[in-house]
């Protein structure tokens, strides 16, 4: 019998062929002295494109927006200390979102953690209310089970953010490489396959209903299950709504949509939930965004609350038919199991009524705006991106008014054609995102929505993409303010606009325009171009989408005063929605 | 609001405490009491965890501590089907006059001095929490210098165990 030598390597080595084994691709990161000599080996390795970034927030919402846009696990990588708790955003973005995600930190060695040595910060510790997980590895020989680990929590469940933290003196030490065979998680078993009882019963609660509305969150995205989705909604002729993280799930040019719920719902999907008798709720976790007051949230409906992760089941709002699992494998057996009702027992929901009455509401409220006498409404800035862009483009918002607008003024076709920060609202999330979503997407189009404020949060990263040759293009929507802010200033503060003007508008309205976002575009080796009329619109967005080898940015000098409607105040009963200041809508008897 | 002892099984990895007890802090939690050992089996602790919450939030942490990799198991313990146990160490002034009827009260309580000094005994006490309760109320005219106190822990009345086979049977529990 020979005896085999384990091949020795460092563990740097093993780290960079775990993530090989694991399937990555591309990393965001930098590096600093105690990652660094993880970045030895990653600088051969032929599987692996590292993005140099130029912020660690950059890195960790490149990460996500990779993942948002592919569907698989996105990777970010830091120094200890400050190149840590410099990802600790984006990791908070990406817990809210579960957005499957693994950064790697570098720590200090084993002997100085505990000491406040140089560089040194308790990132685990940290991060442990914001990930699934986390992980510090001090032992060489774990770096490819905990990696392997860590990918597979990151992205199976409900995904989200894992943290490996590890110390330099075992990225340093020679060890041996061992890619396990099979993990050995015992208290991780997330549920998948629903229980065919409460499948039952929610079979039977839906051809009870009269009134039932499918209220789609972002989890009907992360388990793909588009596809199975539209199967039941057309089965069944039930109405749909698409939260915020939702959009793109269901066509927004079907007819049974009814748009987004919420704070910044449309009347007709607030309303739909506000007089249902049944939510089926699918992978949504009643956000207090959605809800508004949650006493007088849907105060007709029963609730069947469909998530993978039981703890959101019954979290905020209780539900007469809880079901655990995975939406794609609960939407297919519900759709097998309401055929069943309707074949053999000849039990079917009729909804007609209810329809109509709902596409009535649709109709007569549409999400619109008025066009300001003079100057370039936002809105409409986004409706001739989305028109000229297609369905095909990938479209990245930050937050605040200019996310709203696009969640609105967008035509969502697909899933996963629209990200965004939703749970955590995280500003300058966009320009990374979307630099990581073009990198997990070469060859397509992908579009950072982007408002002033958030746009000067991170767009260092166009140096990134500039050099990187990654052409994203940027919509700056220019209020020259904080504009969300400054609505609810204008809303509740009597217009008084305490620190809310950013200055980044023309002189025309007594800004500064500072920074001038053409020169900034041109400073980082883009193409600047700026807008500020309906005229050149179209012109202006056709010039940006033939530039495809280098990113662009457009600076559009919108109209400051518009706002987003509908609107329901924080805290509000949904009921008391406005579709422009002081007007509720007009309800007639029949519309609800 | 009522008191549930929650019992917690882990692995026994570093962290795992601070991972649960964050947990609570996060959720808006109080935990009450918090009491960890080791089990029969080396790679997986027990904690015994006192919350004192309405039915609903203990669902919602119960649901919320499962999802903690590190925890395997939870169950929770209904006095009535449990034994639980408090054990608490009390440090009383005592004289040649008093010392007597300080040591009639160990003797009432079933508990036991395990150390004395000319001015003081400690008593160690063990029982439910309301036993122990009663004592220190006897004990205090004598006067109190210090008491120390551990969590609760307890454990399901009967032969089964909450530990069981299939748990035994799972690989790689080994801590990291």
């Amino acid at each position: 019998m020979t005896e085999q030598i384990a091949e020795q390597l460092t563990g740097a080595q093993s780290l960079v062929r775990a993530l090989e084994h694991a399937g990555v691709d591309t990393i965001f990161g930098i590096p600093g002295g105690a990652i660094l000599p993880a970045y030895d080996p990653l600088f051969d390795s032929e599987q692996i494109r590292h993005v140099l970034v130029r912020h660690e927030q950059g890195a960790g919402h490149a990460a996500q927006g990779y993942a948002m846009a592919t569907g698989r696990v996105g990777v970010c990588m830091a120094t200890s200390g400050p190149g840590a708790t410099n990802l600790v955003t984006a990791i908070a973005d990406a817990y809210m979102d579960s957005v499957p995600i693994v950064a790697i930190t570098g720590q200090v060695a084993t002997h100085l953690i505990g000491t406040d040595g140089f560089q040194e910060a308790d990132i685990r510790g940290i991060t442990m209310p914001i990930t699934k997980h986390s992980y510090l590895v001090t032992d060489p020989e774990q770096i490819p089970r905990i990696i392997a680990e860590a990918f597979h929590i990151a992205g199976t469940g409900r995904p989200g953010p894992v943290l490996v933290d590890i110390a330099k003196d075992a990225l340093q030490a020679s060890t041996t490489f061992d890619w396990p065979s099979e993990l050995a998680l015992p208290g991780y078993r997330p549920t998948t396959r629903p229980h065919g009882k409460q499948v039952r019963e929610a079979a039977r609660l839906i051809a009870a209903a009269e009134r039932p509305v499918l209220y789609v969150g972002g989890g009907v995205i992360k388990a793909n299950a588009a596809a199975e989705l539209k199967m039941l909604a057309e089965l069944t002729q039930i109405p749909v709504v698409t939260t915020l993280m939702a959009r793109g799930a269901f066509p927004d040019s079907h007819e049974l949509h009814l748009g987004m719920p919420g704070m910044h719902g449309t009347v007709a999907a607030v309303a739909a939930l506000q007089r249902s008798d049944l939510l089926i709720s699918l992978g949504a976790r009643f956000d207090d965004r959605v809800t508004g007051h949650l006493p007088s949230f849907a105060p007709l409906a029963k609730i069947i609350h469909a998530d993978i992760d039981p703890a959101e089941i019954s979290k905020n709002r209780t539900a007469d038919v809880p079901i655990v699992g995975d939406c794609r494998e609960v939407i297919s057996e519900l759709i097998g199991m309401l055929r069943k009702q309707a074949d053999e027992d000849g039990i079917e929901g009729d909804y007609s009524p209810w329809k109509s009455q709902m596409l009535g509401v649709k109709a007569k409220f549409p999400v619109g705006y008025d066009k300001p006498e003079s100057g370039l409404a936002p809105q409409t800035v986004i409706e001739r991106l989305s028109a000229i862009a297609g369905p095909d483009a990938t479209y990245v918002a930050g937050v605040g008014q200019h996310q709203m607008w696009a969640a609105h003024y967008v035509d969502y076709e697909r899933p996963r054609q629209w990200l965004n920060s939703g749970g955590a609202g995280t500003m300058g999330y966009a320009v990374p995102a979307a630099m990581g979503a073009q990198v997990g997407l070469p060859g397509s189009v992908v579009w950072a929505i982007d408002g002033d404020g958030c746009f000067q949060m991170t767009n260092q990263e166009l140096a990134t993409c500039a050099i990187e040759g990654i052409p994203i293009k940027v919509a700056v929507i220019n209020n020259s303010s904080l504009g969300m802010v400054r609505q609810w200033q204008t809303l509740l503060y009597e217009s008084r606009y305490s620190n809310t003007d950013l200055n980044t508008g023309p002189e025309s309205i007594g800004a500064r325009r500072i920074p001038d976002f053409v020169k900034l575009a041109d400073a980082y080796g883009c193409v600047g171009l700026r807008c500020d009329s309906e005229a050149e619109l179209d012109a202006t967005i056709e010039k940006a989408m033939a530039i495809t080898d280098r990113p662009v940015v457009i600076d559009f000098v919108v109209e400051r005063d518009a706002m987003v409607w509908p609107m329901v105040h924080g805290g509000a009963s949904n009921d008391d929605i406005q579709i422009a200041r002081d007007l509720a809508p007009e309800w007639d008897d029949e519309d609800i | 609001m009522t008191s549930h002892t929650l019992s917690v099984l882990v692995e026994n990895t570093p962290g795992v405490l601070a991972r649960v007890s964050s947990l609570f802090m996060r959720r808006g939690f109080n935990i009450d009491s918090l009491a960890v050992g080791p089990t029969e089996i080396p790679e997986i602790s027990r904690m015994t965890i006192v919350v004192n919450v309405d039915e609903l939030p203990l669902e919602q942490v119960t649901k919320q501590l499962n999802k903690l990799v590190n925890v395997l198991k939870i169950v929770e313990l209904e006095s009535s089907s449990a034994v639980e146990r408090e054990l608490m160490l009390i440090k009383v002034k005592t004289d040649p006059q008093t010392r007597g009827q300080v040591l009639e009260t160990v003797a009432l309580f079933r508990a036991k001095v395990v150390d004395v000094a000319t001015d003081a005994v400690t008593i160690e006490a063990t029982g439910d929490a309301g036993k122990l309760t009663a004592m220190l109320n006897v004990l205090e005219p004598f006067g109190i210098r210090e008491i120390a106190q551990s969590g609760r822990v307890a454990i399901g009345r009967g032969s089964r165990s909450i530990t069981d086979r299939t748990l035994r049977a799972v690989p790689g529990t080994q801590a990291s």
